[in-house]
């Protein structure tokens, strides 16, 4: 798929969670609703894509999101 | 006594008490116990005892005028209407008596004086209450010339397409009159002269000119030939009826199909159904006819490439082509490439086989359903925050709300029949708050009824609004903690009691995103949370935005917080788009989860599918349909089965899904008709209308009703001699295909998926055919504690235990306008006709609405420059499309609106792939667009043009076209 496309509704799903007080709980839950809605492709592009690109464009807690806390 | 049942076939005459003190009196010798409140007509139907009457039918108040219902009450003078008269302790009551026999015959020959003795060659004959009487009261001759002053030339109103009114026939005993306003709630009708002049008018004016929406209650209510379905005039009076459920929209209307042997005489709205307790809509009630419209494909067609003709064959031939492809593609690229995709137009066991098909044959979840771009966030919304994916309410929970507050819906155009008992109640006084962009009808072009609050938001600006109500009701101290307290998250409450109450939540600090006065929001706030029964309903303005889930959540917070949800008349109502949203989102079509919404990775609801199934499953979750159309874009996705729905037409950014199928290998199509879809497809199954096939629908108050099948399918293929096969229901279609895959569903009847169904799924343990055919319907959930099933939800406490508050931060959309795109589009459904209009548009429901047109105000138009039924340009980002302008203060400045019924419209090809962060839904309710006035169609449509009509001439020549045919494989 499209990264840039796979990267906004990352950080879509990123913005949800920017006023929740405990942002290492928020990390999580970030990762617990790729996990639980994305289809394993793109969980495992999103994943390569952090890994060999940086995350270039994803918000900073999305990363670590997808780095501690993805199943791929 | 033998205890006295409530036959709904019966009409009592005057309508039900629901009172719970009985009472006792005596009707001719017979002793009858009555709920109090029930006039002495109503008592005498339940005694047996059925009085002579014109002007009175029990679904509408007593009138007191046709002077037929007279009786004799012990103790008292002369001879009061029974109609009009309260059954009392003690009454001693004749209906029959000389005297009474002597005025009633009298006045049948008044009556008789003034209408044409032509009942012989009467559409009505044999079903008319006029006839009755006259033959009940013993009526033998008329005395009275037919010389003088009469009604007897007047001229027949034959405007609407589905009715005729011939006054010549009326006896202006007002039940349509009384039908419009009570049941239907417009005031269309009225008594226009007084005295021998008194006669029905649709306002001066024929009926397709008036205010009439067509929704048949009026000739449902007339006891003469006067106002009578053209389809009774056509092919005369019915011989059987078959209770069914409607297919078009969420409220799930019941209806008795009126037949004679195979062919449907007319509709006519079920007075037992639970949902819409005897009323009905244009659409349900009329609009039936494209179910046997000439463009209905019945035999089964394959080709090679999308540029061939269609090649008509048998249905062997059709399945084990489609089987073939699918085995080879699976083989080539591997199972990820393969998907399903259901509608909310099948049944639940369509839905429930079809998932199964993808599940259990291919191991792999790419299973979506069309709910994902219209109610998704609501699933995912309403499951996080009370723990089911589900409204919480009844429909008859509206008559005990005191405030009504809908955001995003439109139900008089969307949701008809249940707008009709909403109206009914906010006529009765219940307030009602309005958050939409638009001026709905129920804003203040409602007979009786005004908006307290119109919240004219900015389209976008739904988290803002919620958040702001939030912010008022937390902070001026109108949080029902002790509700909080006892069955919620406490710790949540917190977290988001801190957040709204933060000065930029503030009416203030949001009013100028929001474009409404903070005064007004802080006020809409305190009736929601203070003025009594307060409940929500909401529709896809909600849902179908880049925040659509936050909310929904958001919503569910404001009930949560006010104590409002757990008992009638409160709750959170969303209102479903199609009939079967609820249901096939029910049966587990979502690519991550099973049905009765269990996640694919919970090891023992896996398990439990595999041992009952015989196969391995995946606990990956699978593509949502904009994934899968973003997969074959780039050559990953290659196979789609695809029933009942029409992408092409429904799903946003029209070129992207055209380009998506067009990059498919095999495309296959289930469906009536050649839809949009079905121009990209390689195997076209053709389906079963619904009066074809057995099954169930569940609408949007969770009610499971049943689909009863009314005539063959007329979906046979072509045998080898070149005769038509027999037809079959469209589970069976998905059955074959099954079996030619190697994985044999053996079902004999759709009873048996049910039964298959409940003994799967728990909120569904007590729901069988048998179960439906005893009850008429049921709500789930529907199981041991609740064998009748649940009205209500979320009593004594949520479905998850706790309710949970989440936080829901506003972010805008990255759809932003600016110079070159300063408009915002936002999109909508009209009454008369339906989704992508593939069944409207083959009815006479296009005399109301033949073109989608672009609403735009004033002010937009004039500063460029265009005038009422211009033709004009909508560019987006994504596309360009043309349409006629309506100029209209119903949109405000800088808001534009239109709907999708029509393929040639492309509404879809304007909108972008901007979705929901939670569920991908279709953001189609916010697109930044220019409008320009042009002059002729945009190169879409042009092409769009060319195109379909090279697909469709593909479709009517298939039988002509052998040589270079599909070889099949």
């Amino acid at each position: 798929m499209d990264i840039q496309r796979l990267i906004s509704m990352a950080n879509q799903i990123g913005d949800f969670y920017e006023s929740y007080p405990d942002q290492s709980h928020a990390q999580k839950d970030i990762a617990d609703h790729l996990n639980k809605f994305w289809a394993l492709p793109m969980r495992k592009q999103i994943a390569q894509y952090v890994a060999e690109q940086a995350g270039v464009g994803l918000h900073a807690k999305v990363q670590s999101a997808i780095k501690d806390h993805l199943s791929v | 006594m033998d205890e006295i049942k409530y036959n709904p076939k019966v009409d009592y005459g005057t309508p039900v008490s629901q009172s719970t003190k009985q009472i006792t009196l005596t009707v001719d010798d017979r002793q009858v116990t009555v709920a109090d409140g029930v006039s002495i007509m109503h008592a005498a139907a339940l005694a047996g005892v059925m009085v002579p009457k014109l002007c009175a039918t029990d679904s509408l108040e007593p009138f007191g005028s046709c002077r037929l219902c007279l009786v004799e009450i012990e103790g008292r003078r002369g001879y009061p209407a029974s109609c009009t008269t309260p059954a009392a302790e003690g009454l001693v009551v004749h209906t029959q008596t000389p005297k009474l026999a002597d005025i009633r015959r009298g006045t049948m020959e008044l009556y008789i004086s003034d209408h044409p003795l032509d009942c012989l060659t009467c559409a009505t004959n044999g079903d008319c209450e006029l006839q009755d009487m006259a033959g009940a009261v013993g009526l033998r001759e008329v005395r009275y010339s037919y010389d003088g002053e009469n009604h007897l030339k007047a001229e027949k109103d034959e405007t609407n397409p589905y009715f005729t009114f011939d006054p010549s026939k009326c006896i202006v005993c007002s039940r349509c009159v009384r039908a419009c306003e009570e049941t239907q709630g417009t005031f269309a009708l009225t008594i226009s002269g007084r005295g021998f002049d008194s006669k029905v008018s649709a306002g001066n004016k024929d009926f397709m000119d008036s205010e009439c929406v067509s929704c048949g209650a009026c000739v449902q209510a007339c006891p003469t030939a006067t106002l009578i379905e053209k389809t009774v005039i056509a092919a005369g009076t019915p011989e059987h009826s078959v209770t069914t459920t409607c297919a078009y929209c969420g409220v799930g209307c019941s209806f008795d199909a009126e037949m004679k042997g195979e062919e449907v005489v007319r509709m006519t709205p079920s007075k037992h159904g639970g949902a819409n307790h005897g009323h009905s809509c244009v659409k349900g009630r009329f609009a039936w006819g494209y179910a046997t419209h000439k463009d209905r494909i019945t035999t089964p067609m394959i080709r090679k490439s999308i540029q061939d003709p269609w090649q008509q064959v048998s249905w062997d031939e059709a399945i084990n082509y489609a089987a073939s492809e699918l085995n080879r593609i699976n083989t080539t690229y591997g199972k990820d490439a393969i998907g399903g995709i259901t509608s909310s137009r099948c049944t639940n066991e369509e839905v429930y086989v079809t998932q199964k098909l993808i599940r259990a044959v291919f191991g792999v979840n790419n299973v979506d359903t069309c709910a994902r771009v219209c109610h998704s966030p609501t699933g995912y919304g309403l499951k996080q925050t009370l723990g089911e994916s589900a409204g919480t309410q009844t429909f008859d929970s509206v008559m005990q709300s005191d405030v009504i507050l809908i955001i995003g819906a439109n139900p008089t155009d969307g949701h008809p029949v249940f707008a009709s008992q909403m109206k009914r109640r906010l006529r009765e006084g219940a307030k009602l708050i309005i958050a939409d962009p638009r001026e709905i009808d129920l804003v203040a072009n409602s007979p009786h009824i005004r908006a307290d609050y119109h919240l004219k938001l900015r389209p976008g600006t739904n988290v803002a609004l919620v958040s702001a109500l939030a912010h008022v009701i937390v902070t001026e101290g109108l949080v029902q903690e002790d509700f909080v307290k006892a069955r919620c998250e406490w710790d949540s409450f917190v977290a988001w009691r801190d957040f709204v109450a933060t000065p930029e939540n503030s009416p203030e600090a949001l009013s100028s995103e929001l474009g409404i006065n903070a005064e007004d929001i802080r006020a809409a706030a305190r009736l929601y949370a203070t003025g009594g029964n307060a409940a929500i309903y909401y529709g896809l303005g909600v849902t179908e935005h880049s925040q659509g889930s936050t909310t929904v959540m958001g919503i569910a917070n404001l009930a949560m917080a006010t104590a409002n949800i757990g008992r009638e008349g409160v709750g959170v109502n969303p209102l479903r788009g199609q009939n079967n949203v609820q249901g096939s989102c029910d049966m587990g079509s979502m690519p991550h989860e099973f049905p009765g919404y269990r996640h694919v990775a919970d090891d023992a609801t896996r398990a439990l599918f595999e041992s009952a199934w015989g196969r391995p499953l995946s606990k990956e979750p699978g593509l949502r349909i904009p994934n899968m159309l973003d997969q074959a874009s780039e050559g990953s996705f290659k196979a789609l089965y695809c029933v009942g729905e029409d992408i092409v037409q429904s799903d946003p950014n029209t070129q992207h899904v055209t380009h998506a199928l067009e990059n498919m290998e095999c495309v296959i199509v289930q469906d009536l008709f050649l839809n949009e879809t079905a121009m990209f497809a390689h195997v076209f199954f053709p389906g079963a209308s619904f009066l074809e096939k057995s099954g169930t629908f569940t609408n949007a108050e969770r009610r499971i009703s049943p689909v009863r099948r009314v005539m063959a399918p007329k979906n046979g293929g072509l045998d080898s001699n070149g005769k038509q096969e027999a037809g079959m229901e469209d589970w069976q279609v998905t059955a074959k295909l099954s079996a030619a895959l190697g994985y044999p569903m053996n079902y004999s009847h759709a009873s048996e998926i049910m039964d298959e169904i409940a003994r799967l799924t728990p909120t569904f343990k007590g729901v069988s055919f048998k179960k439906l055919d005893e009850l008429g319907s049921v709500q789930w959930p529907c199981n041991d504690e609740h064998p009748e099933g649940t009205p209500v939800m979320h009593i004594d406490e949520f479905v998850r235990g706790k309710g949970k508050f989440f936080i829901t931060q506003y972010v805008p959309t990255t759809e932003k306008v600016n110079a070159k795109f300063p408009l915002i589009l936002t999109t909508g459904r009209i009454l008369s006709q339906y989704n992508v209009g593939a069944q409207t548009r083959r009815t006479q429901n296009t005399a109301w609405h033949p073109e989608d047109i672009l609403e735009i105000h004033p002010h937009d138009a004039e500063e460029r420059g265009v005038k009422d039924g211009d033709w004009v340009g909508i560019a987006s980002r994504a596309g360009e499309t043309v349409l006629r302008a309506k100029i209209t203060e119903r949109v405000q400045v800088g808001v534009v609106y239109t709907t999708f019924h029509h393929p040639e419209s492309g509404a879809n090809v304007i909108t972008t792939d901007n979705s929901d962060w939670a569920t991908n839904c279709p953001e189609f309710k916010v697109t930044a667009v220019q409008v320009a006035r042009v002059s002729q169609l945009s190169d879409w449509q042009k092409h769009y043009k060319t195109f379909s009509e090279a697909q469709i001439a593909f479709a009517q020549k298939t039988d002509k076209v052998k040589a270079e045919a599909v070889k099949v494989g």
